[in-house]
């Protein structure tokens, strides 16, 4: 299996706080790798660095072995890469299927004004609304569905990026059981596909449920890793959860 | 009759400005103020070209925006860092200081004396001098812009604009460059705001810099919003109705400077009212 994806001493600080300190991962492809530790333990932040929407203050990143210097979030498509919002930020005065199509359509703008949204692309865009449940609602604004709606909406954006490496900032927060399954499903068939990916999670049996390699972070370290069970059974992970 | 197509002219010349506004600010939610410079930088390129060089006004119909546009690049791109209020303080900074340049490179532009004796546009041995044939011109022009406007809003780029209006960090992740789309509408929106400068230069035949101030943005920014933020259709009502109510006043027997005032505080109480119990519009959908 390869390292598809590899950070070594990254750093992000916020004025004195470390939100990622020194943290070297790998990420192997092909595998769902949990990301889990307690509330401002970095995850988002690493997440962050990743996807290139905040910049990495030291260390380094790899794509492939290679290192990318910069990340600079208009080359994710190009590195393979794509996430979805913990805190949700969809388009909201746009329509649900225009929120999928802006994800599908022409990229360099000289051809995107020459582009008019063709039978192709909507096939295209209501065939990944029907995978989550929100074909029905396509002409609605995003702004108008429901919390759980809205997830799904995030989730759909992800399945139109149609990337190697997808990051999922808890995609499950505050979901009923039934979505949540929808979900599980979703990610499930999305390995099936030989995708590689991290998932953000706080629910250990959805961790154990569906995770081949889990790491823990606390305070922004890297505190354990290895497979779920055996990483979940650790002193020091429980230690971080429980408190001292 | 004619004075219909005095108000006709002059509403077909505020559609042109208030669609370029839309452009910018509605589509792509870009906060400029600067409206009323690219409208003034097409009169002045009108008005030196034909006075000064003898250029037929059809020609800077060309021109004008080639020349707004090319300033708007470099503007575009030196404000490129700013976002949201920022950006909008740096383009009012950049109309206060197109106005000074106006009003005090007394060789070029004539200073606080204007430039007068504009000719009318003319083709062959046609010229168009009378209000009907000065109208049907207004009217092809703005019909142009209607088309581009459509044309953009419909394409993959409009959406993009839209997306960049509604979470630009978000679409960024997804793979575009929206620094490029931002410069690329902010120059289109100047070349079309150009475009109405033209005409006004051509129509009134004399120009100065107190056609160009700020006022002249913010009743661009009440016609968009009045209409409908990212509508086309809302920029054209907001343009027909923000010409035609003030000269309504007038009708009903308000002398001059007490219609001008009035107006002022009509525009002032409609934003007011509008943001109280529509904030998006008559036909509007979005807000800012
Ligand atoms: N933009 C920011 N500015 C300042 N501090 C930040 C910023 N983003 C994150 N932090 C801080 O960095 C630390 C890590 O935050 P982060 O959001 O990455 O944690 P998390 O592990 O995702 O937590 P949660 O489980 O609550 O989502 C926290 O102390 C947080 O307050
Ligand atoms: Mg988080």
């Amino acid at each position: 299996m390869k390292n598809i994806l590899e950070t070594k001493e990254l750093i992000k600080s916020f004025g004195g706080v470390h939100a990622v300190d020194h943290l070297s991962v790998n990420i192997q492809e092909g595998q769902i790798t949990g990301l889990v530790g307690p509330n401002g333990s970095g995850k988002t932040t690493l997440i962050n660095l990743l996807s290139g929407f905040s910049l990495h203050d030291g260390g380094s990143v790899f794509f492939g072995g290679a290192e990318r210097k910069k990340i600079t979030p208009w080359e994710n498509q190009i590195y393979n890469i794509t996430r979805t919002f913990q805190q949700i930020k969809l388009f909201d005065q746009m329509s649900v299927l225009d929120n999928i199509l802006v994800i599908i359509t022409e990229r360099n703008p000289f051809l995107a004004l020459f582009e008019r949204h063709s039978k192709y692309h909507i096939s295209q865009a209501e065939d990944i609304l029907k995978q989550v449940d929100l074909f029905e609602k396509r002409f609605h604004n995003a702004g108008e569905l429901s919390y759980g709606q809205k997830k799904l909406l995030e989730i759909g954006r992800v399945l139109a990026m149609d990337t190697k490496i997808i990051l999922f900032d808890e995609p499950f927060a505050g979901l009923f059981p039934e979505i949540i399954k929808k979900i599980e499903n979703i990610i499930k068939a999305l390995k099936q596909e030989g995708k590689t990916i991290v998932l953000v999670e706080h629910n250990m049996n959805i961790i154990r449920n569906l995770c081949d390699h889990l790491i823990v972070m606390d305070a922004g370290k890297l505190l354990a890793e290895g497979h779920p069970e055996k990483v979940l059974t650790e002193r020091v992970v429980l230690e971080a959860y429980l408190g001292e | 009759m004619e004075y219909i197509f005095h108000i006709t002219i002059l509403i077909s010349i505020y559609g042109i400005l208030a669609l370029a506004q839309n452009l910018v600010m509605g589509s792509a939610g870009l906060l400029t103020i600067a409206g009323a410079a690219f409208y003034g930088i097409g009169a002045y390129t009108a008005a030196i070209l034909a006075t000064a060089f003898g250029f037929n006004i059809f020609t800077t119909l060309i021109i004008a925006p080639i020349v707004a546009g090319l300033i708007a690049l470099g503007i575009g791109i030196s404000f490129a860092r700013f976002r949201d209020d920022y950006f909008l303080l740096a383009t009012l900074g950049f109309l206060m200081i197109f106005n000074t340049v106006v009003r005090n490179w007394e060789n070029v532009t004539g200073g606080s004396f204007g430039i007068a004796g504009i000719p009318k546009p003319h083709i062959f041995s046609l010229t168009f001098d009378t209000p009907f044939s000065f109208l049907v011109l207004a009217l092809i022009v703005l019909f142009i812009v209607i088309g581009i406007c459509y044309f953009i809003s419909r394409s993959s780029f409009g959406r993009v604009l839209n997306a960049i209006r509604e979470d630009e960090d978000a679409l960024k992740i997804f793979g575009y460059k929206t620094s490029t789309y931002k410069l690329m509408v902010f120059v289109i929106g100047a070349m079309l705001s150009s475009l109405g400068g033209v005409l006004l230069a051509s129509y009134i035949t004399f120009i100065d810099a107190n056609l160009f101030t700020v006022n002249e943005s913010i009743l661009l920014w009440a016609m968009i919003i009045l209409g409908g933020i990212a509508k086309n259709r809302g920029a054209l009502l907001g343009a027909l109705l923000l010409i035609t109510i003030p000269e309504a006043l007038r009708f009903f027997g308000f002398p001059n400077e007490i219609a001008g005032l009035m107006r002022q505080c009509i525009y002032g109480l409609l934003l007011v009212f509008l943001m109280l119990y529509r904030p998006k519009g008559i036909l509007g959908q979005y807000k800012l």
